[in-house]
């Protein structure tokens, strides 16, 4: 891959300033419908430079997708002023599309009937790709992605992964400056995960090539962004370095321990039992898993062992409460 | 325009994969000719002439609205717009940059011509084996029935777009599409042709677009001078100018949906 040439002038690929959303709801039966309105996206405002990958965060229902959705020119923001690649999504989402690439990891671009390849051939014609750089661009896509064993397959056929990867390569054929991820990996497979993965990693190393994407999965965000924006019920909550999410708010690693009889909760250092059902502990790590777990299976018959990761919105499940207990601190 | 062209190639490829309800369908609709068209003899054993038919016209006609359910879709299905609108899925395609109304045409039209080689032309040749069929001799004529035809495609599809972008506001659009399939071929000619009905009915009917599905381009075929203006070319540029109305229409109201709209899902 070559690298793109920067984009002039330094302006952000996205500038949002204070966009905010609002949807209004019929609720209740029939004849008693009361209109309700709903705030999914408040005052947000935030810029992302050419060649960043920046990860959008937040917990279930957010406004993540809401705010992809204006970035992409699908939705139009009820406040504030958003400018993607210099555009205004909403007014001009077709010249904005040549520049932009899209995944919205739940639904699919391609022609369910039909292989693959008859879909990726549509984009060419769809942006005006030269067939020559089309030609070059699907066979490297196809070599990162490994496409070639189903490229002749009926979309309907593919696991889910390969159509995620099918999708991206959709995206990608015409070499935008902008790829926008709603959700890449979600039902995704370890390996297919990283192989998304280490595909952006390399995206935006040898072209340059900014990326914004929403995830629930902290790996997704450890392995690809060093930047993160951390919305909750709508509104900024966090916008900087990943290192310092993690810092300002450590969450521990728990360890699940299904014993073979049930017992009086579990006492070792490093380790304290949060939860007790049955036969099932759940145990908070502060000290190192490797120990603590030596130090469970000498004292205790042990049927089962798993230790989970804090997922990210563990970690900014923990950020609000230390932010409100901060609050109301300062408050009395 | 090459991407229509393209589009409109995979639609084509996409039906093909359809073999088994290709074939049901014109089964269906070869069957159903049958029938209507020996209730329709009957009919006409009474009275050999009824407002300008006789049993040969209606007959005729009745293959004529067999042969185009398929490529004009007046039982439905509705176009995959109106079920992408109610999931949201019409986010993916509001991302492309094509204009919506020329996009779902192109697709369409893969759909109907695929279905008129595979299901009008096999029904037609059914009602031509069975029954003494009123067929023109002047290559002129069939020149304007296939004109007809294709108008009456066009109408097809604006009127099913339309249907379709009532999701934008309605949300979910199943029970227009219950009414609407209900009506249409009442409407259009396709059930009985419209010179049975009664004159006050009928002269309501002939003016409105489900007209050029099929009453309009029957009558092209077999001559008549109830069509609009009196003339084949009347026929025609009824049916044109229904098809321009619907579609400029389908235009503006994408184009308003489209700016407040309100994509369901995340
Ligand atoms: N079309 C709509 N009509 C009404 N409310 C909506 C609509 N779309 C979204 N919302 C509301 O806006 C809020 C944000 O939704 P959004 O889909 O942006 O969340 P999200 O961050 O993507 O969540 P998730 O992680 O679950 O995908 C939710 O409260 C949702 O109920
Ligand atoms: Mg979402």
């Amino acid at each position: 891959m070559t690298a793109r040439t920067p984009a002039s002038g330094g302006a952000p690929i996205i500038d949002a300033d204070g966009i905010g959303r609002t949807f209004t709801r019929s609720e209740g039966p029939l004849f008693r419908r009361r209109r309700r309105t709903v705030t999914a996206v408040r005052d947000v405002s935030f810029q992302v430079t050419a060649g960043e990958i920046v990860g959008y965060l937040g917990p279930n229902g957010a406004g993540k997708s809401t705010t992809m959705k204006m970035l992409t020119g699908i939705l139009s923001p009820s406040a504030g002023r958003l400018r993607v690649t210099g555009l205004e999504p909403s007014r001009q989402r077709t010249r904005l599309a040549a520049r932009m690439g899209v995944v919205f990891g739940q639904r699919t671009t391609l022609w369910w009937d039909l292989p693959l390849r008859d879909s990726l051939a549509l984009t060419r014609h769809m942006y005006r790709v030269p067939a020559r750089d089309h030609a070059r661009r699907l066979a490297e896509l196809t070599e990162l992605l490994e496409l070639g064993p189903f490229l002749a397959t009926p979309v309907r056929q593919l696991s889910l992964g390969q159509r995620m990867r099918g999708d991206l390569t959709a995206a990608l054929l015409h070499d935008p400056a902008l790829l926008v991820l709603d959700e890449p990996t979600i039902g995704l497979d370890v390996v297919s995960k990283s192989t998304i993965r280490e595909f952006l990693l390399r995206l935006n190393a040898e072209r340059g090539t900014t990326i914004l994407l929403t995830t629930h999965d902290l790996g997704d965000v450890e392995r690809l962004c060093r930047r993160v924006i951390v919305i909750d019920h709508g509104s900024l909550a966090f916008d900087g370095d990943l290192a310092a999410l993690r810092d300002g708010a450590p969450s521990p690693r728990t360890l699940v321990v299904d014993l073979a009889a049930p017992s009086e909760p579990i006492e070792v250092p490093g380790a304290r039992t949060v939860r007790v059902r049955g036969t099932r502990q759940w145990l908070e790590l502060d000290g190192n898993p490797a120990a603590v777990i030596a130090d469970v299976s000498h004292h205790y018959a042990i049927a089962d062992l798993t230790l989970n990761e804090p997922d990210i919105e563990d970690v900014v499940a923990r950020l609000y409460r230390r932010e409100g207990a901060a609050r109301e601190l300062s408050a009395g | 325009m090459r991407v229509y062209l393209t589009a409109f190639g995979c639609a084509v490829r996409r039906y093909s994969t359809y073999r088994a309800a290709t074939f049901a369908g014109v089964v269906t609709n070869s069957v159903f000719g049958l029938i209507n068209a020996m209730v329709l003899l009957a009919l006409f054993e009474a009275r050999p002439q009824i407002n300008g038919y006789d049993a040969t016209d209606a007959v005729t006609q009745v293959f004529v609205a067999q042969a185009v359910i398929g490529p004009i879709a007046i039982f439905g299905p509705p176009l995959d717009l109106s079920e992408r609108i109610r999931t949201g899925e019409v986010a993916v395609d509001l991302l492309r940059p094509v204009h919506p109304v020329l996009w779902w045409l192109a697709t369409d039209l893969g759909r109907a011509a695929f279905s008129t080689v595979f299901r009008s032309v096999p029904t037609f040749a059914v009602g031509m084996a069975a029954f003494e069929l009123a067929l023109p001799a002047d290559p002129l004529r069939w020149v304007a029935v296939a004109a007809a035809f294709a108008l009456a495609v066009l109408v097809g599809f604006a009127l099913r777009y339309l249907y379709a972008l009532a999701g934008f506001w309605l949300m979910d659009t199943r029970g227009v599409h219950a009414v609407v399939f209900l009506l249409a071929p009442f409407c259009a000619g396709h059930l009985l042709p419209l010179t049975l009905f009664p004159e006050a009915l009928a002269g309501v009917l002939r003016v409105l677009p489900w007209a050029s599905l099929v009453q309009v381009p029957a009558e092209i075929l077999l001559g008549k001078d109830s069509l609009p203006g009196g003339s084949t070319l009347g026929g025609l540029c009824f049916q044109a100018a229904w098809a321009a109305a619907l579609l400029a229409l389908g235009a503006v109201l994408t184009a308003r949906a489209t700016r407040r709209v309100v994509v369901q899902g995340g």
